[in-house]
């Protein structure tokens, strides 16, 4: 059981930085990780500006979910070195991490799951965040009895309740159905505009990638393959001939990776915008 | 008409009690025309008629008070030592190393067998029953506390962690309620072990308890008190099991399966 969850290593204020920007600021410097003589990323280097939402895609096994996990310190490098920078000073510089199952304790209520880790008078502010996700008449019942993406919702909540300078969701939405899916992305994006916190998807789903990120990253090869800023306008339509588009350049990109396994035959072009190439 | 309705659960509550009246009856009949001797079996009536007695003398109370004193006592310290031990071999691996080798060889030891010994040792006072209830109790408690904590969800550990839970918090929060289920399981164990082996200690030598009642009972040849004592001893199991079920039914009443239907 043994735990390697360290300190952040928190920005020094002595850059001083505009006060309107907020989150936190990511430096990776020649990151490597094996797992026994595996090895999963390569000398990665990567830079996120504080507030920058990031997507960050790839093939099954590619190392995006460790490059995540390294970044929450629930693992640990094998070599570099990741630094943070939080922007504002006077904020907590929390990390929060998003897990694909939402993981709330069945033993507590929702409100006392958001409450997990907060102390003194945290029950008027657990459910004020409750309200934003708009789950406050559930406050009082046991997780099992809620479906998935109220789960998922909950545990976005236990997440902000911190308030955190950074928030890291390591595909928290795969679970669910396409209708759901839709509505938490909403949710995910305006929680993100409200809060200004910097944010890092782990996603299988290119639409979703599009829809809420800055910059979609692709990871091949333990190295980032791609790194493309994504301007449509938000909020995001996902009908639009440029999102089609952009769907359709990072899909090809992703396709084009070599993988170990064959590479999957595209059936037709009217179907690469629903083709997953991972699962 | 309409009370057809109404006689379907009626029936339902009698039918499952009309094996029981039946042989009671029988037994009564057996018995009140000579058929059954009341030395091998005293009949139903008697049982009642000798309860009533010794309700009314207040012996019952003092004897049901002796082995229910003995029993906890047994249950709180074997049970307690094992649920200290499960929880620091659960929680610690050099403890785990250290000790749980020679805790498994002590558990093959049959409780009872160690009944000669025990009497050497402690004579065939209170401290034998102490230690013979406390020893069957002990190794349903450390078991299945050390698996509980063991098997904890790993997810919601490092959930927990990434939350900043350490130390107590982290054991009230996540660890202990995670191995409850387990615990309780081995509860409900410890209780079935610990009322076999008070009924033994009690056999072997006692003046006072059920135990001493029946025994006694059987020198005089009253058999409608050793019956007495057997139901007692059966009711205070009853009610043992009946106390964990409703630990059960708060301690976990998040879990969908032990929600009331």
């Amino acid at each position: 059981m043994g735990s390697n969850v360290v300190n952040f290593k928190t920005g020094e204020n002595s850059e001083q930085e505009n006060n309107a920007v907020t989150g936190t600021a990511l430096h990776y410097r020649n990151i490597s990780k094996q797992f026994g003589s595996n090895p999963v990323l390569q000398n990665l280097d990567l830079d996120i500006a504080a507030g920058e939402f990031v997507a960050i895609v790839g093939r099954s096994g590619c190392g995006k979910s460790t490059l995540l996990r390294l970044t929450a310190a629930l693992e640990q490098a094998s070599s570099g070195e990741i630094t943070h920078h939080v922007a504002n000073s006077g904020s907590s510089g929390d990390t929060r991490f998003m897990f694909q199952d939402a993981r709330l304790l069945p033993w507590k209520t929702v409100l006392e799951n958001i409450g997990l880790g907060l102390r003194g008078q945290w029950r008027d502010t657990a459910k004020q965040v409750l309200q934003h996700v708009g789950l406050l008449d559930k406050a009082d019942v046991w997780p099992a009895t809620l479906s998935g993406g109220q789960r998922q919702r909950v545990a976005l909540a236990r997440a902000l309740v911190h308030h955190p300078d950074l928030l890291l969701l390591d595909e928290p939405l795969g679970a669910l159905d396409a209708l759901t899916r839709i509505e938490m992305q909403q949710l995910i994006e305006d929680l993100w505009r409200e809060n200004g916190f910097t944010a890092i998807l782990v996603t299988h789903d290119v639409p979703e990638a599009i829809a809420l990120a800055d910059r979609i990253l692709l990871i091949e090869d333990g190295k980032i393959g791609l790194d493309l800023p994504v301007q449509l306008p938000r909020p995001r339509q996902r009908g639009t001939a440029a999102f089609a588009q952009l769907e359709a350049t990072v899909l090809q990109r992703v396709l084009k990776t070599p993988s170990q396994e064959n590479i999957p035959e595209i059936p037709t072009p009217k179907n690469i915008t629903q083709l997953k190439w991972a699962w | 008409m309409s009370s057809i309705t109404s006689i379907q659960p009626f029936r339902k509550i009698v039918a499952p009690w009309l094996v029981p009246i039946a042989i009671l009856a029988i037994w009564q009949l057996a018995a009140q025309t000579g058929w059954l001797s009341s030395r091998v079996m005293p009949a139903p009536s008697a049982v009642l008629l000798a309860a009533w007695k010794m309700t009314l003398s207040g012996e019952i109370f003092y004897h049901i008070k002796i082995s229910f004193l003995r029993a906890a006592s047994g249950f709180v310290v074997g049970g307690g030592a094992g649920l200290l031990l499960g929880l620091l071999n659960g929680i610690s691996r050099k403890a785990e190393t250290l000790l749980d080798t020679t805790l498994q060889m002590i558990r093959n030891i049959p409780p009872l067998a160690t009944i000669p010994l025990v009497i050497l040792w402690f004579g065939i006072d209170e401290a034998a029953k102490l230690f013979l209830v406390s020893f069957g109790v002990f190794f349903p408690l450390y078991i299945n506390t050390f698996h509980g904590i063991r098997s904890v969800d790993p997810g919601l550990l490092e959930m927990a962690r990434s939350y900043g839970l350490k130390g107590w918090p982290l054991y009230r929060d996540v660890i202990l309620p995670g191995a409850m289920p387990s615990i309780l399981v081995g509860v409900r164990f410890g209780l079935g072990f610990m009322w076999v082996l008070l009924i033994v200690a009690e056999h072997v030598s006692s003046s006072s308890g059920i135990g001493y009642m029946t025994m006694n009972a059987r020198e005089f040849l009253q058999t409608d008190i050793v019956v007495l004592g057997i139901l007692l001893y059966a009711a205070l199991g009853k009610l043992a099991d009946f106390a964990a079920r409703l630990l059960e039914r708060w301690w976990l009443r998040w879990n969908p399966a032990y929600q009331p239907q």
